[in-house]
């Protein structure tokens, strides 16, 4: 899995669709609120244009995450995740208490804040679990 | 509006008909490929292309519709893409085409 796959006709495509899928998944992070969609939806599509690129053009693919970077991105997501947690802590509230976060002054745009840090870690943390999922597949079947 | 919308529905409903018909039918994988591929791209296509219709009797062209079409020609790109990379992952590994004598 490794090695290039592609035709003329693979490479042209993914040339013009995963611009559309990034795009697409920047929109449903942001607008995880008011329509379906949100932090692991956008994750598992970010992940699609990578795992696409991948399936395409094997190993010199110009979008990817190289082997251990995969598990170390994840960690990093999942890291935003607690520290917002623990931000919310230290500013005197339980964990996750979105209202005692202490940047913004308004409690309303706490809450937005809040659950969007939250959601970007969690497609930080969705995407790269992805990727690495794939590479484990990838590099058993080379074992093979 | 309303007679346009059922017959672009009832045009969707037989290609995805005949697509599914081909999958059951046909003797071997490219063949079946051949009949998803066509089929089911035209049948969603139409089918979408009805609603958007139907959508216009009430409320006229709305949002919902663009996304609606943004969602047939997309449809449009993807689905024989997919199929041309079946195809072609079946193709590689040796995968050889069914012929009416046997081989």
């Amino acid at each position: 899995m490794n090695k290039r796959f592609g035709s003329v006709i693979l490479d042209t495509t993914f040339r013009y669709l995963v611009p559309f899928i990034l795009v697409y998944a920047v929109y449903v992070l942001f607008h995880g609120e008011y329509s379906p969609g949100g932090g692991f939806q956008a994750g598992a599509l970010f992940a699609i244009a990578i795992v696409l690129d991948r399936l395409v053009q094997g190993d010199k693919a110009p979008l990817n995450i190289h082997g251990n970077w995969a598990v170390i991105i994840a960690g990093i997501g999942a890291m935003i995740y607690a520290l917002v947690g623990i931000t919310s802590i230290l500013a005197g509230g339980n964990m996750l208490e979105y209202g005692m976060l202490p940047f913004v002054h308004d409690v309303v745009e706490r809450h937005v804040l809040g659950i969007l840090v939250i959601e970007i870690g969690v497609t930080v943390c969705v995407m790269a679990t992805i990727v690495a999922i794939f590479d484990a597949l990838a590099r058993r079947e080379d074992l093979l | 509006m309303k007679y346009l919308a059922l017959l672009f529905l009832l045009g969707g409903f037989f290609f995805t008909f005949v697509a599914a018909l081909g999958v059951i039918r046909f003797p071997d994988f490219y063949t079946r490929m051949h009949a998803s591929g066509k089929g089911d791209t035209l049948g969603v296509a139409l089918s979408l292309i009805g609603l958007i219709f139907y959508l216009a009797i009430e409320d006229g062209f709305t949002l919902t519709s663009v996304k609606l079409l943004f969602i047939s020609v997309f449809i449009f790109l993807a689905n024989p893409i997919g199929t041309h990379a079946i195809c072609r992952a079946a193709y590689k590994c040796g995968l050889k085409p069914w012929t009416r004598g046997g081989e």
